[in-house]
């Protein structure tokens, strides 16, 4: 699958700031410096990802109507949950602010609603059979593993920040997020290398029955739309090499920065530090998530896959 | 709305047979002429007389080269469009209701002005039956020429599909495969017809007929030059017996 640099921002983007609105909407109380910056932090994550989504779209002016068919399509799902949790979140940071007694419960189900939200944006890739690598359970695990861990790092360095005293467990939570996240990514990596392609030019043209099918004359001799969207190949020779950049930026420096702050060793800027790491080490997650991802209509172009 | 219906009242669809077809790609230059001035926004070109030509079709051949264990390799031609599946995943995953499946033939469609060009459906299809209009920035695919089955200002042999009408060898078949007693679902049953990739679960309408066995290895062919020198009758079974006894 191409991996447009529009959705891999936005899923990574607005996967952090829906996490970072989780862990707000668990936090309790909190200083009024922090529900702003926060919440500041968290509607940026989050809008910004879902404006970069709106503008690959051919029509923009319409994308409203994306609210409507919730009943069938993860796509409306996502995108309905989305306005539900900004509203919840907004009136979580407010109720935080004016100290009004709701924050009790609007932070909690603020919470609920973002994790769900994330869900939604991962079921979009989950629900297509068409692609082997993402019609998993894991795709929702790692999507949610991701973005709790991002909230969580996020909100332990603004703890760091404005709570300094007593803020231990949230840099072990993000630690912990953060290792299970990538667990489950290499336990997806594996199923996808470990598995070939359900449908090949045998099962496309129902020929298989008859003898070895290959492609012998392409339909076209340029690209088209197909293969622009799905005829990725380029980034899957050095799968290997930025898988292991992944797991550097994404999982080794984040872990080795949460262990360090919570020995007390500049938590602040160490916790930064990771989270910044994370993220960068997410885009590329992000991408090789979409550039690996082989899909079904490759059987019909494709003249190398056995 | 893009919940599929339970069931459709007919199945409109076609059976293509792949023992005939001849890939001259005529049913692709017909698509395209057709639906760039029928229904719908024309089915458009980006730089069509420039460099690099890129556009929309809706019909595209793959030929394959299938080679057996006990016998010579042989070229298949596959055409390839929408297969109106009755679980077709494109319909599930569209936001805005813009894809649809019609209860009353089963036709898959696009509502181009409800369509935000999200581009999901072109995912969720297995077999690449959907491309994005260049142009329109709407997603386009096969109606089966709906605006020519239906329409009573053409004459009757015309409303079919435009690749059906025009197809040289014969290998196109239009119909209502929900009957079976339509001339289409005989074809498939006599035939043996098809589904593509069955294990995507979509439930294609379209069928597609295999290509007739062919010669088994080590088999000669069929000597036609031996047809030539048949057994003479009258005159020249005498003149034969004649000349014969000399």
């Amino acid at each position: 699958m191409h991996p447009a640099t529009s959705i891999i921002v936005f899923t990574v983007a607005s996967g952090a700031g829906f996490g970072l609105m989780a862990a707000l909407g668990l936090s309790g109380p909190l200083p009024v410096a922090m529900v702003w910056t926060g919440y500041g932090i968290a509607f940026v994550l989050a809008v910004a990802g879902l404006l970069s989504s709106t503008l690959h779209l051919g029509h923009p002016e319409r994308a409203w109507r994306a609210f409507s068919q919730w009943r069938s399509s993860w796509l409306s799902r996502e995108g309905v949950m989305s306005i539900v949790t900004l509203a919840l979140a907004a009136a979580h940071a407010l109720a935080l602010l004016t100290g009004h007694a709701a924050a009790v419960w609007l932070g909690p189900v603020s919470a609920v609603c973002a994790l769900l939200t994330v869900f939604t944006t991962a079921m979009i890739y989950t629900q297509i059979k068409a692609v082997d690598r993402w019609h998993t359970r894991l795709t929702p695990a790692c999507f949610l593993l991701f973005s709790m861990a991002s909230g969580a790092i996020l909100a332990a360095t603004l703890r760091a920040v404005f709570l300094p005293q007593g803020a231990a467990a949230w840099p072990l939570l993000a630690a912990i997020l953060t290792f299970a996240a990538w667990m489950v990514r290499q336990r997806a990596w594996a199923r996808g290398d470990g598995t070939g392609p359900r449908s090949t030019p045998e099962t496309a043209t129902g020929l298989g029955g008859l003898g070895k099918v290959r492609l012998f004359e392409s339909p076209h001799t340029g690209p088209n739309y197909l293969l622009r969207e799905m005829g990725f190949v380029v980034a899957r020779r050095h799968a290997a090499k930025l898988r292991l950049i992944a797991l550097a930026l994404g999982a080794v420096v984040p872990l080795l920065a949460t262990l360090l702050a919570s020995g007390g060793a500049l938590p602040a800027f160490m916790l930064a530090l990771g989270s910044l790491s994370l993220l960068a080490g997410l885009l590329i997650e992000r991408w090789l998530f979409f550039a690996e991802a082989r899909h079904a209509v490759m059987a019909w172009y494709d003249r190398t896959i056995t | 709305m893009t919940r599929l219906p339970d069931r459709t009242d007919r199945s409109l669809g076609l059976v293509i047979d792949l023992d005939t077809c001849v890939g001259c790609h005529a049913c692709v230059i017909s698509c395209k002429e057709w639906n760039t001035g029928g229904y719908g926004a024309p089915l458009a070109d980006a730089d069509a007389w420039g460099a690099e030509p890129s556009g929309a079709f809706l019909n595209r051949i793959h030929s394959f080269e299938v080679t057996p264990d006990d016998a010579a390799a042989m070229t298949v031609h596959v055409p390839k469009s929408c297969l109106h599946c009755d679980d077709a995943p494109c319909v599930t995953v569209c936001p805005t209701g813009a894809s649809y499946k019609r209860v009353e033939d089963g036709i898959v469609l696009v509502d181009e002005k409800a369509c935000i060009g999200c581009g999901l459906c072109a995912w969720a299809c297995p077999y690449g039956a959907r491309e994005m209009d260049p142009v329109a920035q709407v997603m386009k695919k096969c109606t089966l020429c709906i605006d020519r089955i239906y329409n009573d200002n053409i004459p009757e042999e015309d409303r079919v599909p435009s690749c059906v009408r025009t197809c040289p060898a014969g290998a196109r078949h239009f119909g209502d495969l929900s009957d079976p007693g339509s001339d289409v679902s005989k074809l498939v049953a006599e035939r043996g017809g098809i589904d593509l990739m069955p294990e995507q679960g979509t439930k294609p309408v379209n069928k597609y007929l295999p290509p007739r066995p062919r010669r088994a290895a080590g088999e000669e062919p069929v000597a036609l030059a031996d047809l030539c020198e048949s057994e003479p009758t009258g005159f020249f079974a005498w003149l034969d017996r004649a000349l014969e006894k000399l």
